[in-house]
């Protein structure tokens, strides 16, 4: 972790006054040397950046899996260029794809992006690192659970990542891994079962230390409504991963014991596979699998937004200098889309035989769900509104994650309907609704969290130039990937088709859209690179920055940056709401919420 | 303090008491058929839960317990109860038949039960 | 740097870290052992045949089980009073008990599984069996784990005792809460799986 200074490094960041406390609370603490500082740490700080640059590298990963994916989806059957050679005759003889590899890289894809991209980058890192600071505490309630929790992803990441290697390569049965396909895949689904399991134990570690670290560890007078709203979409986070993470950890129990131990839970009886009877007793359900799995699954779509709700919350505040309009609307919207995560998983199903009670059931709390996401979604608009909006990077990326969320969320409302579902289910169309939420949507907040909170981690800031070139370029061209997919959807497009639709005549009119696509998918990639150099050159080369560069109110920007071991100079204590910005007659147009009352501030806030 | 832990003992004593007489009366209901299965599993539950809330109350002390553990509880039984009966009347409303043949080899021993 | 309210209640919340802690994992834990309840009784309605637990598994060996559970469940919150009492000594008493029938436990299982194997009664042999062996499995994972941690508390932890009595308390009472759980888990399981 070459992004972690030491604490002597960072005593010259830090000003004068935290200088003096900081040398204090160093005080009894021995030196703890390289290992146990950013290897087996057990400091909130280098653990959340364990995760976040571990995450962004599975990241680029999951990103250059569909790199090759969509070279094969825009010319089906020609070799791939540069590395294709490199892959191997299992993969692609000759450089061209193999419908079997291709299967492997669509479900490692889902895989790598969701549980080892997404998550550890939204949660572990940025709920890790920035959490504690914003609440004030020292450190995460349990800091060895903490570590465990990240080694624990880590292990899960490499049998992962390990299972294309294995015969068979890895799994080829989609992310969801539905029965009984999963039941009849190579080697590489069992480790990506035990890889599961892995980050299943992660997560719960990590949520139970959020919710008690948030619960027990708040600075005195930080009352739960003057959490940032940060804060909030976190610890609904937590609890979404607490609670809705073990169901699946049964079900990839189960699906292991079909694999190894030959029990049929999900294998119904009667199944021939490969031209001979499947030999087992039968008697099981397909349709539990995928109870099970959306169980967790949908809850896991929210676990994927709410914490980039939150950063966006954050940037938006800082960036307009304005309170976010309707706080506990906010808070309250958020708690309730966290509980109603966990009745609306079957609108994944709607095409299982399911009946029309059961379906109505399903698209009436998808409906009800949808209005607590455009209530915060209208309420972080409505924030913009005269306000004195600075463009900075990190807003840029604010800014732009609010259409590309309402698109994300709007598309998503035929899905949630039965009736427009038969026609869209298992299209592109569901693949653009999707990545609009989760790339467009919850990326553009992660990059944007990244700019902003950069400075606070290494005590300097990204390149600005930089910065908005990787902004435009992503935010354009990432447009260019994913509408055309809602179009090539609504023709009918059925998604998970190697050779890009071709086959299908009804694809002809919309099939020149896939070479489009991948076009703009690597131009997306190399519009990444900026964000790599910069990311890497800003952590020793970056502009230096005092402690509060963006002129933010929230307790994490009164800590030295970077904030040493224990985080703070001197306890503190919080006594006002977190959006203090532009309040009339203050000195500044920002009160910091652990400044104490001056004569400047106005008697009630 | 010391006196408030010896009543704790006596009611421990007690409830572990009451765990195996309710242990001993479920074996003992479930040799005896009333009115059929429906009616047995009904009884069975209702034991277990008996049992299970005694422990819960007295031995994890959740009687004397936080509000805020109380209420992560509540919301994690909410869930529960999701979790164990959307599934099943998902399968009550259907659409075709979802039951599968007889087992080749399943243990012969019982006779279908109703179910 | 140090962690507050590790041992001390924060006055708001009336809680410590780990009380919270534990209560929030054996909320997890619910939902796992509810995933499994809830495939349990889905399996079964769609089931043509299922047999009954009685003509299949051994219920006096479950009973005595079931009774021995119990029997540690008791002994376990007598060992978290003894030190409430101040008495280390009864309280390793109790502990040892514990850990005894949490192992007495084990190697009835033990007798039951290799009996089921030897009449022939594997995992694959039918989706009762199945799920008996994924469920029993489990919880017998479980009270490994409560072994462990257990034990770790009756001989190296409890160094503990003479420098932080609070503290080592504090964990008595969390791994007691574990345990119970378990305890509670068997005591579902034992008639879902054996008498019904």
């Amino acid at each position: 972790m070459a992004d972690v200074t030491t604490t002597e490094q960072a005593a010259p960041a830090a000003d004068a006054h935290g200088h003096e406390e900081h040398a204090h609370g160093d005080h009894g603490h021995h030196d703890l040397g390289f290992w146990q500082t950013y290897v087996f740490s057990v400091d909130h700080k280098v653990i959340g950046i364990q995760y976040a640059v571990t995450g962004l590298l599975f990241l680029l990963f999951g990103f250059v899996l569909m790199m090759l994916m969509r070279w094969q989806i825009a010319y089906p059957g020609e070799p791939i260029p540069l590395i294709g050679e490199w892959l191997g005759d299992e993969r692609a003889p000759g450089g061209i794809m193999l419908p079997e590899f291709y299967n492997q890289l669509g479900a490692m894809h889902g895989t790598i992006m969701v549980f080892l991209g997404v998550v550890p980058l939204a949660v572990g890192g940025f709920g890790n690192f920035v959490l504690p600071l914003q609440i004030g505490a020292p450190d995460m309630a349990f800091p060895k659970l903490n570590m465990a929790s990240y080694w624990s992803f880590f292990v899960g990441g490499v049998v992962m990542f390990a299972s294309f290697f294995v015969p068979g390569g890895a799994a080829n049965s989609g992310w969801t891994s539905y029965a009984p396909l999963s039941v009849f895949a190579t080697t590489g689904q069992t480790m990506w079962l035990v890889g599961m399991i892995f980050l299943i134990t992660s997560s719960l570690l990590g949520s139970v230390n959020f919710i008690v670290t948030t619960i027990q560890l708040r600075a005195p007078g930080l009352s739960f409504m003057r959490l940032p709203f940060f804060v909030w979409a976190q610890l609904v986070t937590a609890f979404l991963l607490l609670l809705a993470f073990p169901p699946l950890e049964a079900a990839g129990v189960m699906q292991l014991m079909d694999r190894v131990a030959g029990t049929s839970f999900f294998l119904p009886s009667g199944l021939v596979y490969a031209d001979a009877p499947w030999e087992a007793t039968g008697g099981g359900s397909v349709l539990l699998w995928q109870h099970l799995f959306w169980f967790l699954a949908h809850p896991e779509v929210y676990v994927l937004i709410l914490p980039a709700l939150g950063i966006v919350g954050e940037i938006i505040a800082n960036n307009t200098r304005k309170p976010v309009w309707g706080y506990r609307v906010l808070v309250y919207s958020v708690v309730f889309l966290g509980f109603m995560s966990f009745v609306v998983w079957a609108h994944h199903m709607f095409l299982t035989g399911m009946g029309t009670t059961m379906s109505s059931f399903f698209q009436t709390t998808t409906m009800i769900i949808s209005i607590p996401s455009v209530v915060i979604l209208s309420a972080l608009f409505i924030t913009l509104y005269g306000g004195s909006i600075r463009f900075t990077v990190p807003m840029l990326f604010a800014l732009a994650f609010l259409p590309m969320f309402g698109i994300g969320g709007l598309t998503g409302l035929p899905l949630g309907l039965s009736a427009p579902d038969i026609h869209l289910h298992d299209t592109y169309y569901v693949i653009g609704h999707f990545h609009y939420v989760v790339a467009p949507g919850t990326l553009m907040a992660l990059f944007g969290g990244i700019y902003y909170w950069f400075p606070k981690a290494t005590g300097r800031k990204m390149n600005d130039f930089l910065g908005r070139v990787h902004f435009w370029g992503s935010f354009i061209s990432i447009n260019v990937v994913f509408m055309p997919m809602l179009i090539q959807g609504l023709a009918g497009m059925n998604r998970r088709m190697y050779d890009g639709g071709e086959q299908y005549l009804m694809n002809a009119d919309v099939l020149w859209l896939n070479e489009v696509i991948s076009i703009a998918a690597w131009v997306l990639g190399l519009f990444q690179l900026p964000f790599i150099y910069n990311f890497f050159r800003s952590i020793k080369h970056g502009e230096k920055v005092d402690g509060n560069p963006w002129q933010a109110t929230t307790i994490e920007w009164q800590a030295p940056s970077p904030p040493p071991h224990g985080n703070f100079s001197a306890p503190p204590v919080a006594h006002r709401g977190p959006y203090e910005y532009s309040v009339p007659g203050a000195a500044r147009d920002f009160l910091m919420q652990g400044e104490p009352d001056t004569a400047a501030e106005p008697a009630k806030v | 303090m010391s006196e408030d832990v010896q009543a704790h003992i006596k009611t421990y004593m007690k409830v572990g008491g009451a765990l195996a007489v309710l242990t001993a009366l479920t074996v003992i209901v479930s040799y005896i058929d009333f009115w059929g299965v429906p009616f047995a599993v009904f009884v069975a539950l209702v034991i277990a839960a008996t049992k299970g809330s005694l422990v819960v109350s007295f031995f994890m002390h959740l009687i004397e317990e936080k509000k805020m553990i109380l209420a992560t509880l509540v919301l994690t039984v909410f869930f529960f109860i999701v979790l164990i009966f959307l599934p099943l009347l998902g399968h009550a409303d259907r659409h075709g038949e979802y039951y599968t043949l007889p087992n080749a080899n399943a243990p012969t021993a019982a006779p279908a039960a109703g179910h | 740097m140090d962690i507050p309210y590790i041992v001390e209640e924060r006055a708001d919340t009336g809680l410590n870290n780990v009380k919270l802690g534990i209560w929030l994992f054996l909320a997890s834990e619910v939902m796992l052992f509810g995933a499994l309840f809830s495939s349990y009784v889905l399996l079964r309605l769609m089931a043509v045949e299922w047999p009954f637990g009685v003509d299949v598994l051994n219920v006096p060996l479950g009973t005595f089980n079931t009774a021995v559970l119990i029997g540690s469940s008791v002994t376990m919150v007598m060992a978290y009073a003894s030190l409430k009492m101040d008495d280390f000594g009864r309280f390793r008493m109790w502990l040892a008990a514990t850990i005894g029938l949490s192992l007495l436990f084990m190697v009835v299982k033990g007798f039951e599984y290799n009996h089921e194997f030897d009449i022939g009664n594997f995992p694959w042999t039918s989706t009762y069996l199945a799920i008996y062996f994924t469920m029993t499995g489990l919880h017998a994972l479980h009270i490994i784990g409560g072994v462990v941690v257990n034990t770790y508390l009756l001989f190296p932890g409890s160094k503990m005792w003479t420098t932080n009595k609070a503290q080592f308390t504090n964990r008595v009472e969390a791994a007691g809460l574990y345990w119970h759980f378990v305890d509670l888990v068997w005591i579902f399981l034992f008639p879902v799986l054996y008498l019904l």
